[in-house]
């Protein structure tokens, strides 16, 4: 774990993530519920005047990204990401592809190519 | 030993780390295919330095990534960031790594910590997972007891994964499922964390649990042993 030790890293404090996000602090309850391994991808091109962070999301995501791999490309926690994308989806200007639904037990379907997946490693 | 212990690298993943002010993102040879349509996970869990992120290394076709999130020193309030005071954020990590099944599914492989605490960090981060590889040392295997009970809790299905260090002692896997409290039907597997084969077989044996799961009937008494 990166514990508490953050002394002399500024740049990860609540006042810069806040600023990131136009100071919201939570994607809006409108938005799509995107899991850490909801796939991102970019359906426009930056534009002059975006912000840097949303010029950063349309380029990365020119190839299918999860959340989490966003996150990590950014540095930038996934509550925070989750808000950028928000605006990003919700213009269109990104597709969010959801993971395989939630359920008691995965489909037997999907745990064979799981399988056949894993076997080809 | 060649094991990667996140946990004790505090820097790692920061932007002071990344070499250059290139623009973020994955190297091309680590995109996936624009056919992606879905993925699905997998969480490995275990107790600091038990060897997590080696495992998720091992098997992983991209370098392990780290993925973070802020929580309150307290604990509390881990979604709104708003009001509160500097300095009582923490910053907390967790390392994943990916598998391409095919060219429309993907499987990404989480390693957290055992704490509960951090579950609640990453909104839904078993909601939604296949399963889950609970990773154990065998020199300390009282820090897995909680484990396993929050995740039959949380009806998680799992597989126990004993990462064989050289230097720990071996025992017998009966002895480690009483030792564990562990049902007969929760299988159990050796596996050396640093070693791509053990790991893919780890991965496959949760796979084929799973399986039987779906397969078997709702209500089935499980056969006595």
């Amino acid at each position: 774990m990166s514990g508490a030790e953050e002394e002399g890293w500024d740049e990860g404090a609540p006042e810069r993530l806040y600023v990131v996000t136009g100071g919201r602090s939570r994607a809006g309850t409108e938005s799509v519920r995107l899991d850490l391994v909801t796939l991102i991808v970019s359906r426009d091109v930056p534009q002059p005047g975006m912000p840097p962070e949303q010029t950063a999301l349309l380029r990365m995501c020119h190839y299918p990204l999860s959340v989490a791999e966003i996150s990590a490309y950014l540095v930038l926690p996934v509550s925070t990401v989750a808000v950028l994308l928000t605006d990003l989806l919700a213009d269109g200007r990104m597709e969010a592809r959801a993971p395989i639904p939630a359920a008691a037990l995965p489909d037997a379907e999907l745990l064979k190519a799981v399988m056949h997946g894993l076997q080809n490693l | 030993m060649d094991y990667r212990i996140s946990d004790q690298l505090p820097g790692t993943g920061m932007p002071g780390d990344r070499p250059g002010d290139r623009v973020p993102g994955p190297r091309s040879e680590d995109a996936l295919p624009a056919s992606t349509t879905s993925a699905v996970k997998v969480v490995i869990v275990g107790g600091f330095g038990v060897g997590k992120t080696t495992l998720v290394g091992s098997v992983s076709e991209i370098r392990p990534l780290t993925t973070e999130e802020t929580m309150t020193q307290a604990g509390v309030g881990v979604d709104d960031i708003a009001g509160v005071e500097r300095k009582t954020e923490t910053t907390v990590a967790m390392d994943f790594g990916r598998i391409s099944i095919n060219e429309q599914l993907v499987l990404y492989l989480f390693g957290t910590p055992g704490q509960e605490r951090f579950w609640f960090l990453w909104n839904g981060l078993f909601e939604g997972a296949l399963g889950a590889l609970v990773l154990i040392d065998t020199r300390r295997l009282e820090v897995s007891f909680d484990v396993v009970g929050r995740l039959e809790d949380r009806g998680v299905p799992f597989v126990v994964v004993v990462n064989a260090f050289p230097e720990a002692p071996v025992h017998p896997m009966e002895d480690l499922r009483t030792a564990l409290d562990l049902p007969e039907s929760v299988p159990m597997v050796d596996c050396d964390a640093r070693d791509r084969g053990s790991c893919r077989d780890a991965l496959l044996t949760l796979m084929r649990y799973l399986h039987t799961l779906t397969t078997a009937p709702a209500n089935a008494i499980p056969e006595p042993q």
